[in-house]
């Protein structure tokens, strides 16, 4: 077995008293691209959320590298190495593209530095190279707001990029695509997995088969089921949630 | 696809455009307004006018800082007032130890007395200077108390309130407060303060008469070289990789702290930025006018900062500028005819700048010269960039 880089361990969580993730236990290894589904309300966000620091657990360890993430806040763990991609995209609408990459990149985030802050070549031809990447690069002088849904969810990948995260979060990547833009969205995430770990949350079974190692169903918080996406499909438990649903 | 490139091409070309047209518009922007306040105004206007003009720039200070927190960090600050009050009274008590030290009258009062107190606080029957007020004796001390102690204090109180994600509506209320607080003290500890008359009668700076032409019009130019300076400031920190955090903090201050960036941080730095003018301005204001008053620190005042920075456009750094030219200019006109409409006609413009002219008179300016130059331009774009671009 090879080394994980996520351990989640006995993670749960309620709001209001609602157990939305209950006891939960979660590994991801180095370099796996792993698809997270389940019907709606099953703890999927939830999840994400409690790794990257939005939502404190009630319980639970959740072990990243070296790093206890449910000690740590946002930016703490953005910058130990987790990226975070939103449902709706999240993009910063009046600055351009090429500078929503730019605040990304992961150097002078403090007051004095970001203020004498200068670009240089390297910032540049890591641009380049992510806006290549992310089929946005014609339109780097313009501002977000003018994108597309399916270029913003783009230039959100893109922001991620630039942190250079060692692993990667992403809730629906594909909502509000076209086939041709999933497609292509998949070509982008079969290409960035390599030397870091990337989950993605997606209810796109037909793009889910496209990018998945391995695939693992929540159900009302826990989980139901955990292996190829041909063994999941197969799973009569899982058959029983998605169609009795 | 394949046909679409050159286009977009083209339209990236016209962003390029438009962006070094918006640097060139801004110096434009900042080399006229230099020549209205050095060359037009000292001329158009007599000592007394020009006198009423340094006072209002020297609460422009105030507006350009609320460009700042307001337009672009999007913190509502409704106690700008409280830091234009500490710049104001630290130079007010400099003043008023000096001028009762030397000046004659104020020598008559006190040897009348048998004290060499200022005048209120013999009034007030206080026999000892205060501690806080001694190191007020020295020029030394005033000068950095005015240009730290303000800032220092913003960026504690304010990392503490945005530590705990307090922002928005509740920002402004507190703020609201400390404004309030500070003139209901000043007001309450007549003795120390001067309470509700404020500290004046004020004669010399180091020495330097303040009542003759060539003072005020040396302090006036003083204050004008000082404000565009603030003005360069403040664009040199928005063109700066914190100014886009801050307007990325503004838009989506969520996201920010998963790009790795402690917003509470670069709100308490802005914050304290404006608060830096404020007090600047605050201690200009005193210098030229005489006078450190609570009625120039309390909920009023502050709120009518932020309305010189509506008016002006809360997006323009320059605009902030004008705005307090004129909406200034404006109160002197009507208060000295309708005294008690005043607040009305404040109130009514600050309503009619926030519901038809959201970006106040710059944005007015920048909509006119967009009708004449960007639409043209568009046309000859595809439709699919066409509909973001007009909003």
């Amino acid at each position: 077995m090879s080394e994980m880089i996520l351990s989640v361990e006995d993670l749960s969580v309620s709001f209001d008293g609602f157990k939305v993730v209950d006891k939960l236990a979660f590994y991801v290894e180095k370099d796996e691209l792993r698809c997270v589904i389940g019907p709606n309300g099953a703890g999927k966000t939830t999840l994400l959320d409690m790794i990257c620091g939005k939502t404190k657990p009630s319980n639970g360890r959740i072990r990243f590298k070296n790093y206890e993430l449910t000690q740590m806040i946002e930016y703490q763990i953005t910058r130990a190495g987790v990226g975070r991609k939103f449902q709706n995209p999240s993009v910063y609408e009046d600055l351009t593209v090429f500078e929503n990459l730019e605040i990304s990149y992961p150097e002078k985030r403090g007051i004095l530095g970001s203020l004498f802050f200068k670009r240089d070549e390297e910032l540049i031809r890591k641009i380049d190279k992510v806006a290549n990447q992310i089929f946005l690069h014609e339109v780097l002088r313009h501002k977000a707001a003018q994108l597309s849904h399916g270029q913003k969810q783009w230039l959100e990948i893109g922001m991620l990029l630039m942190q250079d995260p060692e692993l990667l979060l992403l809730d629906e990547p594909v909502a509000g695509m076209s086939p041709r833009e999933r497609e292509q969205t998949a070509e982008l995430l079969n290409g960035i997995s390599k030397g870091r770990s990337i989950v993605v949350i997606e209810h796109d079974m037909a793009f889910v088969r496209m990018i998945a190692h391995k695939v693992t169903v929540l159900h009302q918080g826990r989980l139901l089921a955990e292996g190829s996406m041909d063994e999941v499909q197969g799973d009569e438990r899982v058959k029983e949630v998605y169609l009795g649903h | 696809m394949a046909d679409g490139v050159p286009l977009e091409r083209a339209g990236e070309a016209a962003a390029a455009d438009l962006h070094d047209r918006g640097i060139w518009i801004g110096r434009a922007g900042l080399a006229i307004l230099a020549v209205i306040l050095f060359a037009v105004l000292p001329f158009a206007l007599d000592v007394f006018r020009l006198g009423l003009a340094a006072k209002y720039l020297s609460l422009a200070f105030c507006a350009v800082g609320i460009v700042l927190i307001w337009g672009y960090g999007g913190i509502l600050s409704l106690g700008q007032g409280a830091f234009f009050g500490l710049g104001s009274y630290m130079m007010a008590m400099f003043l008023k130890l000096e001028s009762t030290s030397s000046g004659s009258s104020a020598q008559a009062l006190s040897s009348f007395f048998g004290s060499n107190l200022p005048d209120f606080m013999v009034w007030n029957s206080v026999e000892t200077l205060p501690w806080w007020w001694e190191p007020f004796h020295y020029v030394r001390f005033t000068i950095p108390a005015i240009l730290l102690l303000p800032p220092l204090l913003a960026f504690g109180f304010g990392y503490a309130i945005f530590r705990k994600r307090v922002g928005g509506v509740y920002f402004s209320i507190i703020t609201l407060s400390l404004s309030a607080i500070m003139s209901i003290m000043i007001i309450g500890q007549q003795g120390v303060t001067g309470g509700v008359n404020g500290i004046n009668d004020f004669r010399t700076f180091m020495g330097i008469d303040l009542n003759t032409d060539d003072a005020k019009r040396a302090m006036y130019f003083i204050t004008c070289g000082l404000l565009l300076m603030c003005v360069v400031a403040g664009s040199f920190i928005l063109k700066s990789r914190l100014g886009k955090v801050l307007v990325a903090i503004r838009d989506r201050e969520d996201r920010v702290r998963f790009s790795g960036y402690d917003p509470a941080l670069f709100k308490a730095f802005i914050f304290a930025v404006a608060a830096f003018f404020s007090s600047l301005g605050g201690a200009m204001f005193t210098i030229q006018v005489g006078l450190a008053s609570p009625s120039l620190v309390g909920i009023v005042p502050s709120i009518e900062m932020v309305i010189y920075a509506a008016v002006g456009g809360r997006l323009s750094l320059i605009g902030a500028v004008y705005g307090a030219l004129l909406v200034g200019a404006a109160k002197t006109l009507f208060s000295e005819n309708f005294v008690e409409y005043w607040m009305y006609f404040i109130g009514g413009l600050f309503v009619f700048v926030v519901m038809f002219l959201p970006h106040g008179l710059a944005g007015l300016l920048e909509r006119i010269r967009g009708y004449r130059t960007i639409l043209p331009k568009l046309s000859r774009l595809p439709d699919s960039q066409r509909g973001g671009a007009g909003k």
